[in-house]
């Protein structure tokens, strides 16, 4: 266990968006809901620590770093940095805290004003935040940036323009900026993702080198599993504004627990071992933030999720439509059998498959069994209670999901009801 | 050996560069982005052509498409099924464009048309390069297509911003699947998209390869997705193409030093030291002399600062331009020995 206190300890966060909705929406005072865009983060980050957090694009790991450093709205939970509570800080005093907090970008083309010569941009944030007496100070506390980012002789950069440097100069220079107040911690987003190959590893082995020598921690936020690998003391993999699981990287890359990062793991190319593209790939993408899945928000691309996993009436509209684009026939045919199915996407434990004209509900339930009869296997039956026959419609009653919170499994945290045995038993006792 | 070439070397290529070289005017004089390539592309075959930014792999793929702005400079041959390409009217190759070629770009988001619905997409394609279909069936050629790609037809009159990122680019890659060319060139097909995404869209382009006999050029900065998609690689650097042969044996033992210390500096679950490689590639417009890799090259000898190395083959199909393979009655005397040179100062570092 860490002895020395923590750096940054962050509870429960939450950054919601709301969404304003259309003109008569905001009239009538109807509320449009929100995009939680991190919807309940904790974690805490001792000083000179590396945490990574990992995800796909949607899953809310820039926004919690924006969050970090105050360019989000917190709208829930807590936040201490450095024993200060920062989370409820706003302007002033918020900015204040960027001298110990700052924020390394993805793309440093666009962190660089072109108009400023390095010794401009690199000494803004002294000038910003009033720390040197005269340009003479000015100057030495660049030119020693400069030189610890490796950018030298210095005297030959002071005076250049970002479009006079190369890509890997730019983030040289962006991180020389970041540290120039020096900071206790660097929240770096995609630090290396737009730069080549033979770059990145100069870029990481710099960052890891500033930590050494400064004692910097970082959040670094990437969706490069083999990167943060090399790079993280701990690694967090974040789904759809949660981390789904949490540890150290050792646990995480030889005994993943989740299967979304079983998936991602498995989703990276590797020139050093030959073998297919994997087949068992989870299907489907990030799904809407703003009407996250019910149940555990991965559900609908695990191939492992079962009965209390949260299955509901938009999987069966997916169902459906996967089957039809896998066969045109099967659509001529199975179509017509169907009403409207728009009911299906308004998410529900109970999904009313009205019949077309002319057919009635037992045709409509027994199609839903015969799609049922061609893939048995196919996790969102595990998750149907029962279906009922009405005249005009067939009505899928599917059992109510729980919502997986990060359990301890080893030396992880794991959210996800595979190991979690308290959580399916719960469910049972309820009843529906 | 899992993944042979479906075809025999007998066979002839559907695709075949010869010297080519593309030259941009600039104020600082002329950039050689593409400087004497030579490459084949079989039938149903697919060839990654790897390189870092500003090597000229972009480039490279829109020379052979025609689609180069006409202030560029070209040379050389570009034989399509024994077509001549290069100076072929821009009538002649708008007739091949679509039936015959097709082009997957890298960012799906912007390719399509918002104002139109996908099935207005497919009707326009199919409507002028097959005017004989009737409407139904163009319309069951446009759902076919898109089935292949995992699209459901109820989705056909919808938007494209009702649809995500990867569904996207599935449904271009359907767009170009619909008239079912023998060529396709696919330039960073996955670069924006996210890691399970992109997993799913190689997954596409390896079914394309083996239910269609389609070849497809795969123009890429991720050695991953070469290793993991291709059956053949070309390596290219500063314009020239270094390396090329079985992307099984290429990467299991890779002749040129480029191409070495290229994968020992990716970064994968494997990797267990950082490895970069010194100083930055070079400014087009001047490149160095001899082998333009020599500054940045741990192997290289006196020769390589003064002789552009010879392409010679290290053993069959695979290709290697270094003077470290021979031959040697080219190499000067003494011109084995190893370049004696100026550490690469700091401020060059990339």
């Amino acid at each position: 266990m860490p002895t020395k206190p923590d750096l940054l300890d962050v509870r429960d966060l939450k950054v919601h968006f709301a969404l304003r909705g259309g003109a008569l929406d905001r009239l009538t005072g109807r509320n449009s809901g929100a995009v939680k865009a991190v919807d309940g983060v904790s974690f805490s980050l001792a000083p000179g620590e590396v945490l990574g957090v990992v995800g796909e694009s949607g899953s809310g790991k820039t926004t919690l770093g924006r969050a970090i450093v105050g360019m989000a709205p917190v709208t829930g939970g807590t936040m201490s940095f450095e024993g200060r509570e920062i989370g409820s800080l706003t302007g002033a005093a918020r900015r204040a805290e960027r001298r110990r907090l700052q924020m390394v970008f993805q793309d440093p083309h666009a962190s660089l004003n072109p108009s400023m010569d390095l010794l401009t941009a690199i000494g803004h944030p002294l000038r910003i935040h009033g720390v040197t007496k005269d340009e003479d100070e000015l100057r030495v506390r660049v030119s020693e940036a400069l030189e610890r980012v490796g950018l030298s002789p210095v005297e030959r950069f002071l005076n250049k323009f970002p479009a006079d440097l190369s890509g890997g100069q730019k983030q040289r220079a962006v991180i020389a900026r970041a540290i120039i107040l020096g900071p206790a911690l660097l929240v770096a987003d995609e630090p290396v993702s737009m730069l080549d190959m033979s770059v990145r590893a100069k870029i990481l082995q710099l960052m890891m080198d500033l930590r050494d020598d400064l004692g910097l921690a970082y959040i670094y936020i990437t969706h490069d599993l083999a990167s943060a690998k090399f790079f993280c003391d701990r690694i967090a993999i974040m789904y759809l504004g949660r981390i789904v699981e949490i540890g150290p990287p050792e646990q995480i890359y030889a005994d993943p627990r989740h299967p979304y990062t079983r998936a991602l793991l498995a989703a990276i190319p590797d020139p050093g071992v030959r073998r297919e593209v994997p087949r068992d790939l989870p299907r489907g993408e990030v799904p809407d933030a703003a009407s996250p899945p019910a149940g555990c928000s991965f559900h609908p691309r695990c191939p492992h999720a079962f009965a209390v996993c949260g299955w509901e009436s938009r999987d069966l509209h997916q169902l459906l439509e996967d089957r039809w684009s896998a066969s045109e026939d099967l659509f001529e045919a199975e179509r017509p059998v169907l009403g409207d199915l728009t009911a299906l996407e308004t998410p529900s434990y109970r999904a009313p498959v009205p019949a077309g004209k002319g057919h009635d509900g037992d045709e409509v339930a027994a199609l839903l069994e015969r799609v049922r009869a061609d893939d048995p296997d196919e996790p969102l039956w595990r998750g149907v209670e029962r279906i009922d026959v009405r005249a005009d419609a067939a009505s899928v009653g599917f059992r109510t999901g729980v919502d997986p919170v990060l359990t301890p499994s080893g030396e992880v945290q794991v959210a996800c009801h595979l190991f979690d045995e308290y959580a399916p038993l719960a469910v049972e006792g309820d009843g529906r | 050996m899992t993944r042979m070439s479906v075809t025999t070397p007998g066979d002839d290529p559907v695709l075949s560069v010869n010297d080519l070289k593309v030259w941009y005017g600039t104020p600082r004089g002329a950039v050689r982005a593409v400087d004497g390539v030579s490459f084949e592309l079989r039938k149903g075959e697919t060839l990654g052509l790897v390189g870092e930014s500003g090597c000229g792999k972009s480039t490279l793929g829109r020379g052979v498409l025609g689609l180069l702005p006409t202030a560029a400079k070209t040379a050389g041959s570009v034989q399509f099924q024994g077509q001549e390409l290069l100076g072929a009217s821009l009538r002649e190759l708008r007739r091949l464009r679509g039936p015959s070629l097709g082009l997957i770009f890298q960012e799906p988001m912007t390719r399509l048309n918002p104002l139109l619905r996908i099935s207005a997409h497919f009707e326009e394609t199919l409507h002028t390069h097959e005017p004989s279909l009737t409407k139904q069936q163009r319309r069951r050629r446009a759902l076919d297509a898109l089935g292949s790609v995992g699209i459901p037809p109820t989705r056909y009159d919808h938007y494209p911003h009702e649809f995500s990122g990867g569904m996207r680019q599935r449904i271009m890659i359907a767009l170009v699947l619909v008239l079912n060319p023998a060529m396709v060139v696919a330039d960073e097909p996955t670069t924006a998209l996210d890691v399970l995404v992109e997993a799913q869209i190689l997954r596409i382009l390896a079914d394309i390869k083996s239910n269609f006999d389609t070849s497809i050029l795969l123009i890429t900065h991720n050695l991953g997705i070469v290793a993991e998609a291709c059956d053949r690689v070309a390596v290219m650097y500063a314009g020239k193409i270094v390396e090329q042969g079985d992307a099984a044996e290429v990467f299991q033992d890779p002749q040129h030093p480029y191409t070495a210390e290229l994968l020992r500096s990716t970064i994968s679950l494997s990797t267990v030291e950082l490895h970069s490689i010194p100083g930055a590639p070079p400014d087009l417009a001047d490149p160095p002399p001899g082998c333009r890799f020599h500054p940045r090259c741990p192997s290289a000898m006196r020769v390589c600062a003064t002789r552009v190395p010879v392409t010679v083959g290290s053993s069959f199909g695979h290709d290697v331009a270094c003077w470290l393979h021979g031959p040697a009655e080219l190499i000067p005397a003494g011109g084995t020995q190893p370049l004696e040179r100026e550490e690469i100062a700091r401020a060059d570092e990339a």
